[in-house]
């Protein structure tokens, strides 16, 4: 009898089952690797060559987060270069600073400092701060509006829980109140608004995705942002859609409007991971001083989001809801809000403003790409009406337009 | 730590001569070190000085903890400042150790071939320059090899001082040179210092007596800003503008000098205590910029 095994190089190799020591194989290449990357580290020069450029003229600092204190301004700082640095001065407004830096002023690689400098800032004034190291190369990062940088408290706490109910949750909830009126609507109708809930998801999922990547383009390249953008999308989309199958598939066997509540909670789940992202960059954007979050620009996000509540109930709006699965929802879609501007105000990581706003974008066209399925399959005549094309055009110039009241 | 330097010059470095550099750069010291020469006196009474200056590179501090790759003559960042008086013949001997090529441009009058500007001299050359010191004033040396403001910048610069036959009146003398460094080669000046080092006398602040005379031979050497200035505190001066009169040109506080300028101050202080000094920029002054004289009252010695 002839076997596959004859045609590979590895016939030879009697084929008795996968044996302990078979995982000793696996280690065979790292094994090497790990000799080869010894050798280079030994005598890395001596293999390659010399470089043409001293490492030290490449080093590199990038400021992570400043945080201002009455009467002190601290900045965390990153050594992302590929050598060694040493902090030897710090400037405040092009001005010569005393300052502190712990854990000390020399870093390794990848190594985080913070650094504090006594400076009696002024609110609502531009601060730039500057580091130079040791061999004179000056990094820096400027703070548009200094403002104290709220502390977590009870009251912070409670400011930026507000904060996220009037962006996130109280919008979600008003654009319930179009259910009644979605329930009114004739079939044609129905998949007009179908089509514009769908506008309005792919506006919001690209507007993440574009935070998600314009976020990733502002960390250190060190963290390969553009990387943790693809792991998000990737994880959104394909998490949800193994969500969706266990849900719709479940639903699958009762009533189509198990299938729509399903898909309703779906929306409201990728809706919520994408305010989850927005919630860390309102949180962020307050406590960095990067912006005064002024009433205009609270009043901006609740219009614009009260498109997702409106995008959350399409789907079901020809069935009855029960209320509980109202208010579930509509905690699922909006409390993340809450949640991410605590994170985003009190611990701000650009990483994980990104993770959660990709993973937002991702989840969000996985539900785009269930509405489309559940309309097709609910369609009496071809999804692709002008009703439809209208509904779809029109979701995306709502969130166009309500889009421009919300610049961060 | 090496700055990425251009390889233009694959020649190899000639193996250093007579270099004396001190290990550390001493702003103070700077204030009242002068290079006379090597002195011979002719049948006729003509007095010659024998100078040498080497160019070559080193790393300096110039603030605390901020190296900079630097372009010095005699390994200092300025130079010697080089004194003598007027009508005596100066021999300078000029030889380069640096990477690159440098010259000795002394401003006074000479002859042309003596001007340090066409006569560039490669790394591992020398050059001998032999002029009449004229006129008495106060004027300064630097290399003129184009890129001209990097040459400058890098360190390649000095005082040089010819005093009038018939000396000034007696004081104590300082010899102060605004400059200023561009450590991460972008144009603009991080750090801007007198004789070397920012803050150095904000942190060591120069002992006076109150009523001494004091003379200051200030020098801006600085690049990529037009002009310096210097402001003292708690009194006015005599201002001698490039130092060729002996008239002062009027009694003020503060100074502003353009690229390269010089001028001769002559004060005493009426009052004892701590007094600034400093560029009336002030953000030269916050950069560095900044010193302080300790006036003593006169029967008190530090």
């Amino acid at each position: 009898m002839r076997t596959h095994d004859e045609t590979l190089p590895v016939a030879d190799v009697p084929r008795t089952g996968w044996r302990p020591g078979a995982w000793l194989l696996i280690l065979l290449p790292v094994a090497l690797l790990a000799a080869m990357v010894a050798l280079f580290l030994a005598k890395g020069e001596g293999l390659i060559g010399k470089a043409p450029i001293p490492p030290d003229a490449l080093l590199k600092v990038e400021f992570e987060r400043i945080v201002f204190r009455p009467g002190e301004i601290l900045a965390t700082v990153r050594n992302t270069g590929p050598d060694v640095v040493t902090i030897a001065q710090v400037t405040v407004n092009d001005a010569l600073w005393q300052f502190a830096v712990s854990p000390g002023p020399t870093l390794a690689r990848m190594q985080q400092a913070n650094i504090s400098t006594p400076y009696p800032w002024e609110i609502g004034d531009p601060v730039e701060i500057k580091v130079i190291t040791s061999n004179g190369l000056a990094f820096k990062k400027k703070v548009e509006i200094a403002a104290e940088t709220p502390r977590p408290s009870l009251r912070s706490l409670g400011v930026f829980a507000l904060l996220g109910i009037y962006v996130g949750v109280i919008p979600v909830y008003l654009g319930f109140l179009w259910f009644p009126f979605l329930q009114r609507v004739r079939d044609r109708w129905f998949h007009f608004f179908l089509s514009l809930t769908a506008g309005l998801l792919i506006f919001l999922g690209l507007d993440a995705l574009k935070e998600a990547l314009e976020a990733a383009g502002k960390v250190p390249g060190a963290f390969k942002g553009v990387g943790i953008v693809l792991i998000g999308v990737s994880a959104g989309l394909l998490g949800l859609m193994a969500v969706g199958e266990r849900t719709m598939g479940r639903a699958r066997a009762g009533a189509p409007g198990d299938r729509r509540l399903a898909l309703a909670y779906m929306i409201a789940a990728g809706i919520g991971l994408h305010n989850l992202g927005e919630g860390l960059a309102i949180g962020a954007a307050y406590a960095l001083g990067n912006v005064a979050l002024g009433t205009f620009l609270i009043v901006g996000f609740t219009i614009h989001n009260t498109t997702e509540g409106f995008g959350v109930v399409a789907p079901v709006a020809r069935d009855g809801v029960r209320l509980k699965h109202l208010v579930l929802m509509g905690l699922l879609a909006g409390g993340p809000t809450i949640l991410g501007t605590w994170i985003g105000g009190f611990t701000y990581s650009a990483l994980w403003s990104i993770l959660f706003l990709a993973l937002g974008a991702g989840a969000i066209f996985q539900v785009v790409y269930e509405l489309l399925k559940l309309m097709a399959r609910d369609a009496r005549e071809a999804a692709g009406s002008v009703a439809n094309f209208l509904g779809l055009i029109l979701g995306l110039g709502i969130m166009y337009l309500t889009g421009l009241l919300v610049q961060l | 730590m090496v700055h990425p330097n251009p390889a233009q010059y694959t020649g190899g470095r000639p193996a250093p001569t007579e270099r004396q550099a001190p290990d550390a750069l001493d702003p103070m010291q700077m204030l009242t070190t002068y290079d006379s020469g090597k002195v011979t006196r002719s049948a006729s009474g003509e007095i010659q000085r024998e100078y040498t200056l080497t160019a070559f590179d080193r790393e300096i501090e110039v603030a605390r903890g901020v190296k900079f790759p630097a372009w010095t003559f005699n390994g200092t960042v300025p130079g010697p400042t080089i004194r003598c008086t007027e009508g005596d013949r100066l021999v300078i001997h000029f030889r380069n150790e640096g990477a690159h090529a440098h010259t000795i441009h002394l401003h006074g009058i000479h002859p042309a071939n003596m001007d340090g500007v066409l006569e560039i001299v490669p790394p591992g050359g020398s050059y001998d320059y032999d002029l009449i010191a004229e006129p008495f004033g106060l004027f300064l040396y630097h290399c003129h090899v184009m890129p001209l403001k990097k040459h400058i910048h890098k360190g390649l610069y000095g005082t040089f001082i010819v005093d009038p036959k018939t000396p000034r009146p007696p004081a104590k003398e300082l010899v102060m040179v605004m400059n200023g460094f561009d450590t991460d080669l972008d144009g603009e000046n991080e750090f801007y210092a007198v004789n070397g080092i920012a803050n150095y006398f904000a942190d060591h602040p120069i002992p006076l007596e109150v009523g001494e005379p004091v003379r200051v031979y200030l020098v801006n050497t600085l690049e990529f800003d037009l002009i310096n200035s210097f402001h003292l505190h708690g009194n006015v001066f005599k201002l001698f503008r490039t130092g060729t009169s002996l008239t002062n040109y009027e009694v003020t506080d503060t100074v502003m000098l353009c690229q390269g300028e010089r001028c001769i101050l002559e004060f005493s202080y009426k009052h004892p205590g701590k007094f600034m000094f400093h560029a009336h920029q002030s953000e030269f002054a916050e950069l560095g910029w900044m010193g302080m004289v300790d006036v003593r009252p006169r029967d008190q010695k530090a």
